[in-house]
């Protein structure tokens, strides 16, 4: 869905550029590459190379997205980042595609569950994670608008709507609260939105209204939202396919212990390489799933 | 004939001039590259003065020609250059990596002129080839050139950038090779061989040329044959001396950041203001 608006609006935009680093099947670049080659750009396998270039278009006039996966991207690529697009301001926008651990039992290697911590750490750069179909083809239309850099991670299966094709409010930096509720909220980010949301519903059958937050972005993180939600229901919990340490639970901590400290949780993938398995298989053994944030929340409100 | 001896002569005294407000750069400030940024001087005054087309009223003059410092921490004749082109005032060299200074170390976009934030070595490269691309995309005959240290050459990344432009036959790009021989902890041989270099960049698609790299005709020479051959970017390994134009600093590698003394700066004036009148004579 992302490349297909993407490959949508450069039809009219000859200044879009996509590159990828061997990576065109996964990134499903593939209609653009043939469609428009003249503004597609092929590195073979050397992201730290692609981030560069891309910096080096854009400081041309070019709106470039590298396009790969966020587990190299966020790695071996994390220099040119901080360097080329960060410090230096350069327009390009990093797509980390197959994040989390979407490639499953390929391991490690092959998972980014640390992206969301180390991007926010540079100046210079904002963090989104989109959450559904919808809501990512808004996103790459504000994308192709906005000049500065970003940092996407998406997933790479497909993912159960939370949004409505002609309802996907979507602006870098706002927030979305997509259930009302005064108990308890729940802050989710990219694919944790949706679980999130089926927490909501659980809860109303045990009569514990949950608030829940759409933090697409993380960067800027929406400090009003979550100051908000701390003060007005006093228990916070934060999913996130990503390391317990450093990513959307930490935003929300340092917003919360520093401004109206409340009791707060934070679900995620523990310091260890992931298990073994699928991606759902994955996110039930580590209790990313609506029944864990359920029984959290239930024993919070105790 | 006359009219490029003239040139010659008159890019000699720059070369001259720069050295000097060079060092007094890093003398005022306390802190430098000295080594690598007298190596390099030049070459950039043979690109600034001579080779690109650019305007200081217009630094972002779409048609530009660019340049890429990836051997990021050689600043002090770069700033010197680009203040004397009037890219920005003069004296705000004086504030040379003092507080809050947009002038610091390493090059950044904030500075009038400058195209790419260096300094983390690896990268200047395959900026330049995004440049490159961007003007084949844009059918535009702007040159990117592109100045990197021998040391520099260790980082990977340089030859992914090095591979993209062979692939994509970059012939608007001009690689330069400050070829020093040196790096902080000694001779490259030593630290890390690059040798052949030559054959190097010859593999991965490149037309490789070479040059005294501290002799200003040379320089203009070379730069006015390119290219030399047609659909291939171009390398020149220049070969330099580290701390050129000073001779107790020449070939030394405890100069890559060693500031001149009060004493040291006074004799290293002397003798560039000498080498000023001996070219007035001749």
């Amino acid at each position: 869905m992302f490349t297909d608006t993407l490959l949508e609006l450069a039809r009219d935009d000859s200044d879009i550029i996509a590159i990828t680093s061997d990576a065109r099947g996964s990134v499903t670049l593939g209609d653009f590459a043939t469609q428009l080659p003249q503004q597609f750009v092929e590195t073979g396998i050397a992201e730290q190379n692609e981030v560069s270039i891309a910096a080096g278009l854009a400081a041309c006039g070019k709106k470039p997205f590298v396009c790969a996966p966020a587990s190299f991207l966020s790695a071996r690529s994390l220099e040119q980042i901080k360097i080329d697009v960060a410090y230096a301001n350069t327009n390009v926008k990093i797509i980390g595609v197959s994040g989390g651990v979407s490639y499953g039992p390929l391991g490690s290697s092959h998972h980014s569950l640390h992206d969301i911590a180390v991007m926010r750490a540079i100046p210079g750069i904002s963090v989104i994670l989109p959450c559904d179909i919808h809501q990512t083809r808004k996103m790459t239309k504000a994308l192709v608008d906005y000049v500065g850099p970003v940092y996407i991670r998406m997933g790479r299966n497909a993912v159960a709507d939370v949004y409505t094709k002609n309802d996907a409010p979507f602006a870098i930096g706002k927030a979305n609260t997509i259930m009302e509720g005064k108990d308890i909220t729940i802050v989710g980010t990219g694919e944790t939105v949706k679980i999130a949301f089926e927490a909501g519903i659980l809860l109303k059958g045990k009569d514990i209204s949950a608030r829940i937050i759409d933090m697409h972005t993380i960067k800027p993180l929406d400090k009003e939202v979550i100051i908000k939600a701390a003060k007005e229901t006093g228990h916070i919990i934060t999913i996130e396919e990503h390391s317990i340490y450093g990513g959307l639970g930490g935003a929300v901590s340092e917003q919360i212990v520093q401004n109206c400290p409340v009791s707060m949780r934070i679900i995620g993938i523990p310091d260890e390489p992931a298990i073994t398995g699928t991606s759902p298989e994955i996110f039930k053994h580590y209790g990313l799933t609506a029944d864990n944030i359920v029984n959290i929340a239930v024993k919070m409100l105790d | 004939m006359k009219i490029f001896l003239d040139k010659i002569n008159f890019l000699k005294n720059k070369t001259i001039q720069i050295r000097k407000e060079l060092l007094q750069m890093i003398f005022n400030a306390k802190t430098g590259h000295t080594g690598g940024s007298l190596s390099s001087v030049d070459i950039l005054v043979a690109l600034y003065y001579e080779m690109m087309k650019i305007d200081p009223k217009n630094p972002k003059w779409k048609s530009r020609d660019r340049f890429v410092l990836s051997k990021g921490h050689s600043v002090e004749g770069y700033y010197t250059i680009l203040a004397d082109l009037g890219f920005f005032p003069k004296d705000e060299l004086n504030n040379y990596c003092k507080f809050n200074s947009r002038l610091i170390g390493h090059p950044s976009v904030k500075i009038p002129g400058v195209e790419m934030n260096t300094g983390a070595l690896g990268h200047g490269l395959s900026v330049a080839v995004g440049m490159a691309l961007a003007g084949k995309m844009d059918k535009k005959d702007y040159k990117v050139y592109v100045l990197m240290g021998d040391g520099e050459l260790a980082e990977g990344s340089i030859w992914e950038g090095a591979m993209a432009a062979g692939h994509y036959k970059l012939d608007n790009l001009i690689g330069i090779i400050d070829r020093n021989h040196l790096q902080i902890s000694g001779n490259t041989e030593n630290v890390m061989s690059l040798e052949n270099l030559k054959e190097k960049w010859r593999a991965f698609g490149w037309t490789v040329l070479t040059v005294d790299g501290n002799n200003i005709e040379e320089l203009v020479k070379i730069f006015r044959k390119i290219p030399v051959e047609k659909d291939k970017p171009h390398v020149i390994i220049a070969r330099t001396v580290k701390g050129k134009g000073i001779p107790f600093i020449e070939n030394d590698a405890k100069w890559h950041h060693k500031v001149p003394n009060e004493e040291q700066l006074k004799e290293a004036l002397e003798l560039l203001d000498s080498q000023l009148s001996m070219n007035k004579r001749s």
